[in-house]
């Protein structure tokens, strides 16, 4: 088994997020999101629900990006009336992506500059706000830069911890922003004050990388540690079953 | 003023009307509720007939795709309410992005699940739903009417009281439909569409193809006739009429079309070139038959 390349080490990164949900349904929004939760159904959350892509619930775990696999055995039906039903009673895991996030977790896929006027219209809040009021919710971002990293997002979509914090015990009981993990390293919340803290570093990235390339104070630990590297079986079952065309290198380049 | 519908030789009411006659009925200022999903089963024949007529201030009510955009492109709009408004397999939508950068429409962005709400309460007749959705979130800064609501009940939680969206058009597409106006949804998500027409006034339906009714069920299951003829005032028979959104299982997205609409729409020129090859036409047949090249 070569090396295994940045992509697949985010893809276990993704999957260890899942770990634990146990028979929920899971929405993961991208081509590295999709790879890491076909990885952890296939190994350690075997309960995982999760759809084709479009509004049917995949019995079997049949490859992403167009490749040649086993046909799919649809367990059941998931329009999206089913997805929000499904979302308000919590029982799910979502990973977004995130055009800006902020040290509480705040997320933004709705514009950038003022939402009267904006310089770049995005796609519009979708159901961030719900999520993230309602439910975990994880993010992934491929290309980790400052731009993205950012002090203040300019329109809260997805709310963070301090958005939560303000609505109070009862209305934020459900809100949690689990991990989020990046072309870099993996992120959590997991400090006093629910600000951003770097959990592990990717093999060969720099912590001053990471540092540099955020635009808000991470809090880093002196020890931090590497993120887990793919197990043999991992590698097998993400080049040979999940991924065969290798759609996970075009998201992420080393 | 309303249309007149047609009987049949049995004493049953025909609705089958066309395009042209059903968005007729659309006045300034309207709100106007548009089924469909992003790019997909969009009632596009009926968005393409919006843009050869005169009325426009339109407040769109959608889960956006290229009929937000065209209606933006063509100046027909005052305000969108949306959750998003995407091409799928093109992220961003052109036109409404450029609406948006120019601040030419106004901007009632709403998480997706309480645009749900706000069509249930209004299909409900009532006056709002509570929802947690868009609490502690900037769906408050997009829309400042929004109010909350504490529960009378021992918990005290408070929710955003979503309020009613009424609509005083629905415009869908199914599959198949009959002359009464019992529609049928062959593909794999119904999307939200039962409910625009619960929400609206007048409510129109085109569809791929319209059928005896006995014949509805020879393709598919009950479950999949969820608009009965309650629900609608017109149906108007188009077939290809989702294009160049998807419509399974009779036909996917036209995706070199979609791309020719997107590169057309970041330029002046091409866009009026595109214009005038399929918008500035007589009427949907016209557009057929120009997007198969037999122009």
């Amino acid at each position: 088994m070569s090396e295994p390349t940045r992509a697949e080490i985010c893809a276990v990164a993704i999957a260890e997020t899942f770990r634990g949900d146990g028979e929920i349904f899971v929405s993961p929004m991208g081509v590295l999101p999709m790879i890491g939760a076909r990885l952890a159904r296939l190994t350690f959350e075997p309960d995982l629900l999760l759809t084709d892509g479009v509004a049917s619930l995949l019995g079997n775990t049949p490859p992403v990006g167009g490749a040649t696999g086993p046909e799919p055995i649809i367990e059941g039906w998931m329009p999206f009336r089913s997805v929000f039903d499904t979302l308000w009673s919590g029982r799910r895991h979502v990973m977004m992506g995130a055009s800006q996030i902020d040290r509480y977790g705040n997320q933004n896929i709705s514009c950038v500059g003022d939402p009267k006027q904006p310089k770049v219209q995005l796609l519009g809040v979708r159901g961030a706000p719900g999520n993230t009021i309602c439910h975990p919710t994880s993010y992934w971002v491929g290309n980790h830069g400052p731009r993205c990293f950012v002090e203040k997002v300019d329109v809260v979509s997805g709310i963070g911890y301090d958005r939560a914090a303000q609505l109070g015990p009862e209305a934020s009981r459900f809100h949690e922003i689990r991990r989020v993990i990046s072309n870099l390293g993996v992120f959590d919340f997991e400090t006093p004050d629910h600000s951003m803290r770097l959990r592990s570093v990717h093999p060969g990235v720099k912590i001053e990388t990471i540092a540099e390339r955020t635009a808000f104070k991470l809090n880093i630990a002196s020890d931090v540690e590497e993120t887990r590297l793919p197990t043999d079986d991992e590698l097998k079952l993400i080049r040979e079953v999940i991924d065969p065309n290798g759609t996970r290198d075009r998201e992420v380049k080393e | 003023m309303p249309i007149r519908l047609g009987l049949k030789k049995d004493g049953l009411v025909n609705k089958r009307i066309t395009e042209r006659e059903a968005i007729a009925e659309l006045r300034d200022g309207m709100t106007v509720g548009i089924g469909g999903w992003g790019s997909r089963r969009k009632p596009m024949s009926l968005v393409r007939e919006i843009l050869r007529q005169p009325v426009r201030d339109l407040t769109i009510v959608s889960y956006g795709g290229p009929d937000v955009g065209l209606l933006c492109a063509a100046g027909k709009v005052r305000k969108v309410v949306y959750g998003f408004v995407s091409l799928d397999s093109i992220p961003l939508e052109p036109h409404f992005r450029r609406a948006r950068e120019s601040a030419s429409i106004e901007a009632g962005e709403l998480d997706e699940g309480m645009l749900q709400w706000g069509l249930y309460a209004a299909a409900n007749r009532l006056p709002f739903l509570p929802t947690r959705a868009g609490l502690g979130s900037d769906v408050r800064v997009f829309n400042p009417e929004l109010k909350t609501v504490r529960s009378p009940y021992a918990d005290g939680e408070e929710f955003i009281a979503m309020p009613a969206i009424e609509l005083d058009v629905a415009l869908i597409h199914m599959n198949r439909a009959d002359e009464r106006g019992n529609g049928q949804c062959l593909g794999p998500d119904p999307y939200f569409d039962d409910l625009y027409c619960m929400a609206a006034k007048r409510r129109f339906m085109s569809c791929e193809k319209i059928v005896p009714t006995e014949e509805l069920l020879r393709e598919a299951s009950v479950h999949t006739m969820r608009i009965n003829r309650m629900m609608v005032d017109g149906v108007i028979e188009a077939p290809g009429g989702a294009h160049f959104t998807e419509c399974p299982p009779d036909y996917g997205r036209d995706e070199t079309f979609q791309k020719e609409y997107v590169t057309a729409a970041q330029d002046p020129e091409l866009w009026s070139e595109f214009k005038k090859k399929y918008l500035d036409l007589e009427s949907e047949a016209e557009y057929q038959k120009a997007i198969r090249g037999q122009v």
